[in-house]
C-alpha cells in the first residue's frame, strides 16, 4: 500500500487530486435533484480543472512567472545616474545594473535579458494563461445558469427536478 | 486588405454587436441594418476567403504576427476543409437574419437589439471555431456560442423551454469541460496548443504518441464534441431545446451548432490526431460505427414517434449526427466517408435550414405545431409548401438534392469499408424519413388525417378559420425569399456535387489513386 | 436510487479514465515535463520562449500579463467577449420590460443613508469610506498590471465589486443612478470597441489583428516594443471597463429578479 502511494500517487498527488474533486462536481451534477445543487457540483467540476492546469505549469522551486528588474533595481538606476531615468527603462542601462550587481553575468549579448534565462526559476506561464480565461467563463456559465434557475422558480415555484419534471408530466397530460 | 480577410470575417459581426450595443437600444430600427451589414460583409469575405483557397491553397493568418517559433501566437487556418463551412455558414446566418427580422417581436420587442446582440456574437464564435488552428482558442470560441445559444433558447420560451435550457446549460458545460481537459492532458504531453504543432509533436514522437495520456486526451475531445453534437447516447438536451424556442433561434441553432462540432471532430481528427493513429493505432473504428448505427436507428425511430413537427425534425437531426459521425468513422484507407461527411455537413445544415424555416412559418402562421394541424396546408401556402417538399425529399435523399448525393457518397464509403451495418443503417433511416414525410404530405394534401388523430386540434381550427388574411400579412417576401434560396441552394449543391466533394478531398492526406476515381 | 446508481457508474468510468491518463504523467513539479520545457526531438518550448524572450518582445515583466495581452490578445478579447455575451444572455431571459415603470430618481446618497433606516447609517457611512478605496485600488490593479499580479479582468472585478457594495448597502437603485442600464451596456460595448479597436488600427497601418508593434508610430515610442508594452495598457482599460460593468450588471439583474426595482 505505501509503496502504491509513494510510486503512483505521489509524484502525482495534485493530479489525484483534481480527478477526485471533478467527480465529486459530476456526481452532484448528476445525482443530485436540486438545480442550485446541481450547479455548485458544475462549478466544482470547472474549478478542478484550473486546478489541474495550474498543476501542469508548478516548477518545483520556482517563483511567480513575473520578472523582477523593474522594482527595486530601478530605483538604483535613479540612484546611481539620475539622467538616465527616462530612457531606463528602454535603453540598456538594466543591463548595467545586473552587470554591477553581478547576479547574472553571462557575457551574453543582450545582456540584461539574461535575467530571465533559466526557465527553471519560474512558472510556466501559459496554463495561468489559460485558466484566466477559463475562470471567466466559468463565472459567466454560472450567472447565466442562475439566470434561469430564476425563470425556473418563477414559472414553476420549484427548483427541484423531480418536482419539476412532475408537473411538466401533469400539464402535458393536461392538454 | 486581402490577407486580412480571415480576421474581418470572424470580427464583422462581433463589430455589429457592439454597434447595436450602443446605438441601438434607443432606436430599435437601426438593429437589422446593422445586422445585415455585418453579415454581409463577412460573408463576403468568407467567399473572399475561399476563393483565394480555390487559387493559392492554404492561408495562414497569425494574430498579432506571432509566427515564430509556432505555437506562441494564435494561428487561423482556412484550408479545404473549412473553407467551404465558412461560405456556408455567411449564407444561413444571412438569411437567418431575413427570417428573424418579423420573428423577433413575437418575443418581447423591447430585447430585440439584445436579441440581434446575441446572435452576432454566435455568428462571431461559429466563424472563430471554423477557422482557428488552436486547440485552446476553440474552447472559448465554443464557449461564446454556448453561452450566446443558452440566452437564446431561454429567452422567450415557454415552461419547457426553461428547463431544457437549463439541462443544455448542465450538458453544454460537461461537454466543453471534457474537451478542455483533453486538450489539458495533450498540452501536458506535447507542450503546445497549436492544433499543427501538436500534430507534428504527435507524429515525430513514438513514446508521446502511444501514451496513455494522448488516447485518454482524444477519447475526452472526443465525448466533449460528441456531447455538443448530440451524438445519440449523449443527445437528451437537443430536443426539447431546439423545440421550444423561439423559431429563428431553432433556425439559427439547428442548421449550424450540431453542424460546426462535426466539423470540429473532424478538424480534431484530420489536423490533430491523424487519421493514421486513429484508425491504425486505436482501431476504435468499428466501435464508433456501431454506436453511429445505434445513433441512427434511434434517431430514426424516435422522430417516428413524436407528433410536433419540430420536435420529429429535431430527432432526425440526432439520426443525421449519426451519419456523420459514422461517415468519418469508416475507414482511413478510403476517403469517401470522411468526404462524404463533410459533404453532408452541408447538405444537411441547408435541408435542416429549409425545414425549420418551414416548421417555424407554419407554426407562425396557422399555428401548425404539430403534424396533425397541417391539414390542407398546401392549398393554402403553396411556396412555403413546395420549399417543405424539397427539403423533405433531400432529407429522404431523392434525387437531384444534395442529400441524395451525401447519402451516395457515405453509402460508398460504408461499402468500400465494409461497414455494411452502417449501410443498412442509413438506408433505413431513409425508409423512415419516407415514411415520416410522406405522412405528413398525405395529411397536408388531402386533408383529413387518420381517425387515431389527436382530439384537440379541432378547437384550434376553430380558432383558425380564417387563414388568408393572416397568411397574406405573414408570409411576406422577408420569409419566403430566404426560403426560397435555401431550397435553390439545396438543388444547387446537389447537382454541383462533383466540384463540391473534389475540393472537399484535397483537405485530406494525398492517397491520389482514389481521387481519381471519382464516378 | 436509480440516477444514484448511474451517476455512480458514470463518475466511477469517467474518474479511472482521467487517472489512467494521469499515471503517465510526468511528476508534478517536474520543472523538465514537455509541458515545461517542450518535447524532445520537438520544437523549441513555448513556455520557455515565453520566459525568456517575452520580456525582449514586449517589456514587460509580468510574463502573465504579456503572454495574456499579446501573444495570446485574441483569445483574451474573446474572453471579454464572453463576459460580454454572458451579461446580454443574462439580460434577455431574465430582463423585465413589461413594467413601464419610472426610472429610479437619482437619489442622493446621504438621503438614503441618514433618513433612511437607521440601522444603515453604520454600513453607509462605513461604504462611504471604502468604496472609493476599493475603486483606487482597482485602478492600481488595472495599470500595474505590468508589473505585479493583477489587469483588467481583477481591477475590472474590484470595480464591479465596488458598485456592488453600494447596491448592497444602501439599494439597487442608488447604485443603478450612478450607472443606469443603457449606460452599462454601453460602457460595456466601448469596452471590447477600445480593445478591438486597438486590433483594427494595427491592420490600418498595415500589421495583423492585434499586432501593437505597428502602432509604435501612432503611440510615439521608443521602439515597437514599448508600443507593445502600452497598448497592453490599453486593452487592459478597455478589459476592465467590460468585466466591471457587466459584473454589476449581473448582479443587479439576479438581486432584483430582472426589474431592477428592488434589490437585496
Amino acid at each position: 500500500m505505501s509503496e502504491f502511494f509513494e510510486q503512483t500517487i505521489q509524484p502525482h498527488f495534485n493530479f489525484w487530486i483534481y480527478v477526485i474533486l471533478m467527480m465529486l462536481g459530476l456526481w452532484a451534477v448528476i445525482a443530485k435533484k436540486n438545480m442550485i445543487k446541481k450547479l455548485i457540483g458544475l462549478s466544482i467540476f470547472q474549478t478542478a480543472i484550473i486546478l489541474f492546469y495550474v498543476s501542469i505549469g508548478v516548477k518545483e522551486d520556482a517563483t511567480i512567472p513575473i520578472l523582477d528588474h523593474h522594482g527595486p533595481e530601478h530605483h538604483e538606476v535613479v540612484h546611481e545616474n539620475g539622467e538616465h531615468i527616462e530612457d531606463a527603462e528602454t535603453s540598456a542601462h538594466p543591463e548595467e545594473v545586473h552587470e554591477k550587481k553581478g547576479d547574472h553575468s553571462h557575457g551574453d549579448d543582450h545582456g540584461h535579458d539574461d535575467h530571465a534565462t533559466d526557465p527553471d526559476t519560474m512558472a510556466n506561464p501559459l496554463p495561468h494563461v489559460l485558466m484566466l480565461t477559463a475562470i471567466v467563463v466559468g463565472v459567466a456559465t454560472l450567472g447565466v445558469a442562475l439566470a434561469i434557475c430564476q425563470m425556473l422558480f418563477k414559472e414553476f415555484g420549484t427548483l427541484e427536478e423531480d418536482e419539476i419534471l412532475a408537473e411538466l408530466k401533469d400539464s402535458a397530460s393536461d392538454d | 486588405m486581402i490577407d486580412q480577410l480571415p480576421a474581418i470575417m470572424v470580427l464583422a459581426p462581433m463589430f455589429g454587436a457592439l454597434m447595436i450595443g450602443l446605438f441601438g437600444q434607443k432606436d430599435h430600427r437601426v438593429c437589422f441594418p446593422i445586422v445585415f451589414t455585418s453579415l454581409i460583409i463577412s460573408l463576403g469575405a468568407a467567399i473572399g476567403c475561399a476563393n483565394l483557397v480555390t487559387k493559392d491553397g492554404t492561408i495562414d493568418y497569425f494574430m498579432a504576427g506571432w509566427e515564430e517559433p509556432l505555437g506562441i501566437g494564435i494561428q487561423l487556418r482556412i484550408d479545404h476543409l473549412n473553407a467551404l463551412v465558412i461560405v456556408l455558414i455567411g449564407v444561413a446566418t444571412t438569411l437567418v437574419s431575413f427570417f428573424s427580422i418579423r420573428r423577433v417581436g413575437a418575443l418581447d420587442t423591447e430585447k430585440t437589439p439584445h436579441f440581434y446582440i446575441l446572435y452576432l456574437l454566435l455568428c462571431t464564435g461559429l466563424y472563430g471555431i471554423t477557422i482557428t488552428a488552436d486547440a485552446f482558442n476553440l474552447f472559448v470560441l465554443v464557449e461564446i456560442t454556448s453561452l450566446t445559444s443558452y440566452g437564446l433558447i431561454a429567452m422567450g420560451s415557454s415552461r419547457r423551454g426553461t428547463h431544457a435550457a437549463i439541462n443544455y446549460v448542465l450538458m453544454g458545460t460537461i461537454g466543453a469541460s471534457f474537451y478542455l481537459l483533453g486538450v489539458g492532458y495533450l498540452y501536458l504531453k506535447t507542450g503546445t496548443l497549436n492544433m499543427h504543432d501538436i500534430q507534428a509533436i504527435l507524429q515525430a514522437n513514438e513514446e508521446v504518441r502511444n501514451s496513455n495520456a494522448v488516447i485518454i486526451a482524444f477519447l475526452f475531445i472526443l465525448m466533449g464534441i460528441w456531447i455538443k453534437m448530440a451524438f445519440f447516447p449523449l443527445h437528451g438536451w437537443l430536443p426539447n431545446a431546439y423545440s421550444y424556442c423561439p423559431s429563428s433561434t431553432a433556425c439559427l441553432l439547428a442548421p449550424l451548432m450540431t453542424k460546426i462540432s462535426v466539423y470540429v471532430m473532424i478538424r480534431v481528427m484530420i489536423s490533430i490526431f491523424g487519421l493514421e493513429w486513429i484508425f491504425i493505432h486505436l482501431g476504435w473504428s468499428h466501435l464508433v460505427v456501431i454506436l453511429a448505427v445505434i445513433a441512427i436507428v434511434a434517431g430514426s425511430v424516435l422522430a417516428l414517434a413524436q407528433r410536433e413537427i419540430k420536435k420529429m425534425l429535431c430527432y432526425l437531426i440526432v439520426a443525421e449526427v449519426g451519419y456523420m459521425v459514422g461517415g468519418a468513422w469508416l475507414s482511413d484507407s478510403n476517403m469517401w466517408g470522411l468526404s462524404g461527411a463533410m459533404y453532408h455537413v452541408l447538405s444537411d445544415a441547408l435541408m435542416t435550414l429549409c425545414l425549420f424555416f418551414v416548421a417555424g412559418i407554419w407554426s407562425k402562421c396557422i399555428d401548425a405545431k404539430e403534424i396533425d394541424d397541417l391539414e390542407g396546408v398546401f392549398k393554402k401556402m403553396p411556396i412555403t409548401s413546395a420549399c417543405f417538399i424539397l427539403g423533405a425529399l433531400a432529407m429522404i435523399g431523392v434525387p437531384p438534392t444534395s442529400g441524395f448525393f451525401s447519402k451516395f457518397y457515405l453509402i460508398r464509403g460504408g461499402i468500400e469499408g465494409g461497414h455494411w451495418e452502417y449501410v443498412a443503417a442509413l438506408l433505413f433511416s431513409s425508409l423512415v424519413n419516407a415514411v415520416l414525410f410522406f405522412r405528413i404530405f398525405e395529411i397536408a394534401f388531402f386533408g383529413k388525417n387518420p381517425p387515431e388523430g389527436h382530439g384537440h386540434d379541432e378547437e384550434h381550427h376553430d380558432d383558425h378559420e380564417d387563414l388568408h388574411p393572416v397568411l397574406e400579412h405573414e408570409v411576406s417576401w422577408r420569409v419566403t425569399i430566404p426560403l426560397i434560396v435555401t431550397a435553390v441552394l439545396i438543388v444547387l449543391l446537389g447537382l454541383f456535387n462533383g466540384p463540391v466533394v473534389e475540393f472537399i478531398r484535397e483537405a485530406f492526406p494525398p492517397t491520389s489513386e482514389i481521387v481519381s476515381a471519382r464516378p | 436510487m436509480l440516477t444514484k446508481v448511474i451517476a455512480f457508474i458514470a463518475v466511477a468510468i469517467t474518474g479511472s479514465l482521467l487517472l489512467y491518463g494521469v499515471a503517465d504523467f510526468p511528476s508534478f513539479g517536474d520543472p523538465n515535463s514537455p509541458a515545461n520545457a517542450g518535447v524532445e526531438g520537438g520544437a523549441p518550448s513555448i513556455s520557455q520562449y515565453f520566459i525568456t524572450e517575452s520580456y525582449k518582445d514586449t517589456k514587460v515583466p509580468n510574463l502573465v500579463t504579456s503572454v495574456l495581452a499579446d501573444y495570446r490578445g485574441y483569445d483574451t478579447m474573446f474572453e471579454t467577449v464572453v463576459v460580454f455575451a454572458g451579461g446580454m444572455a443574462i439580460f434577455a431571459i431574465l430582463r423585465v420590460l413589461r413594467s413601464k415603470e419610472e426610472p429610479p430618481k437619482p437619489q442622493s446618497r446621504a438621503e438614503t443613508f441618514v433618513h433612511g433606516d437607521h440601522n444603515r447609517i453604520i454600513v453607509g457611512t462605513t461604504c462611504k469610506l471604502v468604496i472609493p478605496v476599493i475603486q483606487l485600488f482597482a485602478l492600481y490593479v488595472i495599470a500595474h498590471g505590468h508589473h505585479s499580479p493583477g489587469g483588467g479582468f481583477q481591477g475590472g472585478v474590484l470595480i464591479g465589486a465596488s458598485f456592488i457594495l453600494l447596491a448592497l448597502a444602501a439599494d439597487l437603485k442608488t447604485a443603478l443612478s450612478r450607472l443606469n442600464e443603457p449606460n452599462y451596456i454601453r460602457l460595456a460595448c466601448i469596452g471590447i470597441l477600445i480593445y478591438a479597436g486597438f486590433g483594427v488600427l494595427c491592420q490600418i497601418l498595415g500589421g495583423n489583428f492585434l499586432d501593437y508593434g505597428v502602432l509604435q508610430p501612432v503611440l510615439f515610442t521608443d521602439g515597437p516594443e514599448m508600443a507593445r508594452s502600452h497598448s497592453m495598457l490599453g486593452v487592459e482599460i478597455g478589459v476592465a471597463l467590460t468585466v466591471s460593468t457587466i459584473m454589476f450588471a449581473i448582479y443587479a439583474n439576479l438581486a432584483s429578479r430582472g426589474t431592477l426595482n428592488e434589490g437585496l
